[in-house]
């Protein structure tokens, strides 16, 4: 297991670093100048060039690259060209809505898929299991932001439970900020949670069938106790996966969303940064949520080992 | 004395596509405390069907008819409940694939002391001591096999042996053995078959060994049925079904092992029945084996035959037994 540890780790730092690459070499690559877009297209050419240089345009590829990544190393990510503020701190801001929020959804998502799923299992080719999976196909075709303004319309405006949109901060409380994250959790959850439950019924009713379900219950175990404990683990590979990809979506999907809900968190961030050139935010985000898919990758990797134990290395009990 | 388990007239069919198949039909046959007892016929003859009848795990989409009766109850009235108390606690199996049998997921003390956490009324540390004891007696010294071994780092004979510590771990009165070595190399096969010999003699468990092969069922066996297509054909001790077989199909079984003293002709071949088991949706009126038969009359194609008595325990279902006088 400390092997197979180590040899994920190196693994998930060489992708950082590719990616890192990648990302400084397309956004150099793509037009577009952070220097004249911030003075206009009226600008002097000697107050550009100084600007280029002040902002460190104008040296060397490589040189840039070092920077950028010992910047990153050090928590020193440069100002905003647009917001003129540090853009550690723009981002940590914005991270402390999106990450609860996707969190939020893949837990919601996760509780509401497994059980289903299981259950629609059990019940295979019976009237609850063509229900679930009725509601799950209703969920999958249903795109998120139109059922993100359903939601608004019918508990915001309909029914004045929930706020529309916006976000109270964390310093208001944690009721009141978890509140205004309810609406787009749900949003996120449920078109999420129809695949993943989905997922789970397929992958159960394979397990269901296998010999060693047959062999838990000549020992007397109950089906229901077959089911959960000697079925579920052995079902749970192929939906490991699915949330692994998921969690990616979501950080996709948390762009619409935010916009939707008016939540000040990284997709609306990206958002912002992209339609006004605000190139360093835009390098960094992207870094961000490449990170974050990497990282999310090597935890698959991890829970994969720790459900099945034949992925752990060889004779490594 | 009265059998600890009897099967009457045990009919099984199955929900298909194409409708209701029957598999097996009118099974009878009885276990006596202590014996051993086997089963043999060629695979799909509904050998494994008849022992998953006797557990109760027979499929969702399975019908059952007739009655099997375990230490005088009738299982068909017990509750799910009363049914989880018997399976792996008072009748317990051991299943043919090994490699598939066993939860890859969970270590292999894990799954040798579940049963006994259900079954006895014993905490966890007594459940690992009695895991231990058990590993120790099917082979596996926990000196080197640790409980925390996982399936896959075991072989098949290990594995196979586990499943046996797993069947024995309450020490049920019947133990019903499918094919427990069908899956395993012929060197791992002897040992095997000693083991659960050795087992089921030193614990007075009742045996139903359940085997396509004659040799098993000679070996481990007192009393036995050959089953074909999903009927017994015929019945009687061990002795005299391997002595004296009357039926043609059970003729066709031995004649069907090759016997290394006998010298085959360059144009001579090993023996084969002609013809293919009748799939079970498209068996004869009559009896089962007719198309198949080299003594075959009209009334074979007419009316399945009943059984009769041969002479003791000895019975066939046939209208031409083949006579030894």
């Amino acid at each position: 297991m400390r092997l197979f540890l180590l040899k994920r780790m190196i693994s998930t730092v060489l992708t950082l670093i590719v990616a890192s690459v990648v990302i400084f070499v397309v956004l150099e690559i793509l037009p577009g100048d952070p220097a004249s877009f911030m003075l206009g297209i009226h600008a002097e050419a000697e107050t550009l060039a100084a600007l280029r240089a002040q902002l460190g345009l104008n040296q060397p590829l490589s040189i840039r690259y070092l920077e950028w990544i010992g910047g990153l190393l050090t928590g020193d990510l440069g100002n905003s060209y647009t917001y003129d503020v540090p853009v550690a701190e723009l981002i940590r801001d914005r991270i402390m809505v999106s990450f609860p929020l996707a969190l939020l959804a893949i837990t919601l998502s996760t509780l509401i898929a497994i059980p289903l799923g299981v259950v629609a299992a059990s019940q295979h080719n019976k009237p609850l299991d063509f229900l679930i999976m009725g509601f799950s196909q209703l969920g999958i075709a249903i795109p998120n932001f139109w059922f993100a303004m359903l939601l608004t319309i019918v508990f915001a405006v309909t029914l004045r439970w929930l706020p529309a949109g916006g976000f109270v901060g964390w310093d208001a409380g944690i009721i009141p900020a978890l509140t205004s994250l309810l609406l787009p959790t749900v949003a996120l959850a449920l078109p999420q949670s129809a695949i993943l439950a989905r997922v789970t019924r397929s992958s159960m009713l394979d397990v269901l069938k296998e010999d060693y379900i047959r062999t838990a219950r000549a020992k007397g175990v109950g089906y229901w106790s077959a089911l959960w404990h000697h079925a579920l683990r052995n079902a749970m590979i192929p939906v490991i996966t699915i949330m692994g990809l998921q969690f990616s979506f979501l950080l996709a999907g948390t762009i619409i969303i935010e916009n939707v809900f008016y939540l000040p968190g990284i997709g609306r961030l990206i958002f912002q940064a992209i339609s006004q050139r605000d190139l360093i935010v835009v390098r960094d985000l992207v870094l961000l949520l490449s990170a974050a898919v990497i990282l999310i990758n090597f935890v698959v990797d991890i829970l994969y080992a720790l459900v099945d134990p034949r992925l752990r290395g060889f004779n490594d009990g | 004395m009265m059998p600890v388990l009897e099967v009457k007239d045990l009919s099984v069919s199955l929900h298909t596509p194409r409708g209701l198949v029957r598999l097996i039909s009118q099974i009878d046959f009885s276990l006596n405390p202590g014996e051993k007892f086997g089963i043999v016929g060629e695979s799909g003859c509904g050998k494994s069907l008849t022992a998953l009848s006797i557990m109760s795990l027979l499929p969702a989409n399975a019908i059952m008819s007739g009655e099997i009766w375990f230490q005088g109850k009738n299982i068909q009235n017990l509750t799910e409940k009363q049914l989880r108390r018997m399976r792996g606690n008072r009748i317990s199996m051991i299943f043919q694939e090994p490699m598939s049998a066993l939860n890859p997921v969970k270590t292999i003390g894990a799954q040798i002391a579940e049963g006994l956490l259900l079954h006895l009324r014993i905490n966890k540390k007594e459940a690992e001591i009695r895991t231990k004891q058990l590993l120790d007696s099917v082979g596996l010294p926990v000196s080197r096999f640790s409980l925390n071994l996982f399936p896959h780092q075991l072989s098949g004979g290990q594995r196979q042996r586990v499943m046996i510590a797993i069947a024995i771990a309450c020490q049920p009165d019947v133990l019903i053995a499918d094919e427990p070595t069908t899956a395993l190399d012929v060197t791992v096969q002897e040992r095997i078959l000693d083991l659960i010999n050795e087992i089921v003699e030193d614990s007075r468990m009742s045996l139903l060994m359940i085997s396509h092969d004659l040799g098993i069922i000679a070996q481990t066996t007192e009393r036995m049925v050959v089953m074909y297509a999903g009927n017994i054909v015929e019945s009687g001790t061990t002795v005299d079904v391997f002595q004296s077989m009357v039926h043609p199909y059970t003729y066709g079984l031995f004649s069907a092992i090759p016997k290394p003293n006998r010298h085959l002709h360059a144009r001579e071949r090993l023996y084969s029945i002609p013809g293919q088991v009748p799939e079970p949706d498209a068996r004869p009126v009559g009896c089962n084996f007719a198309d198949r038969c080299f003594q075959v009359e009209e009334i074979c194609r007419i009316t399945p035959p009943d059984m009769k008595i041969i002479h003791g325990q000895h019975k066939v279902a046939c209208y031409r037994p083949i006579s030894h006088k």
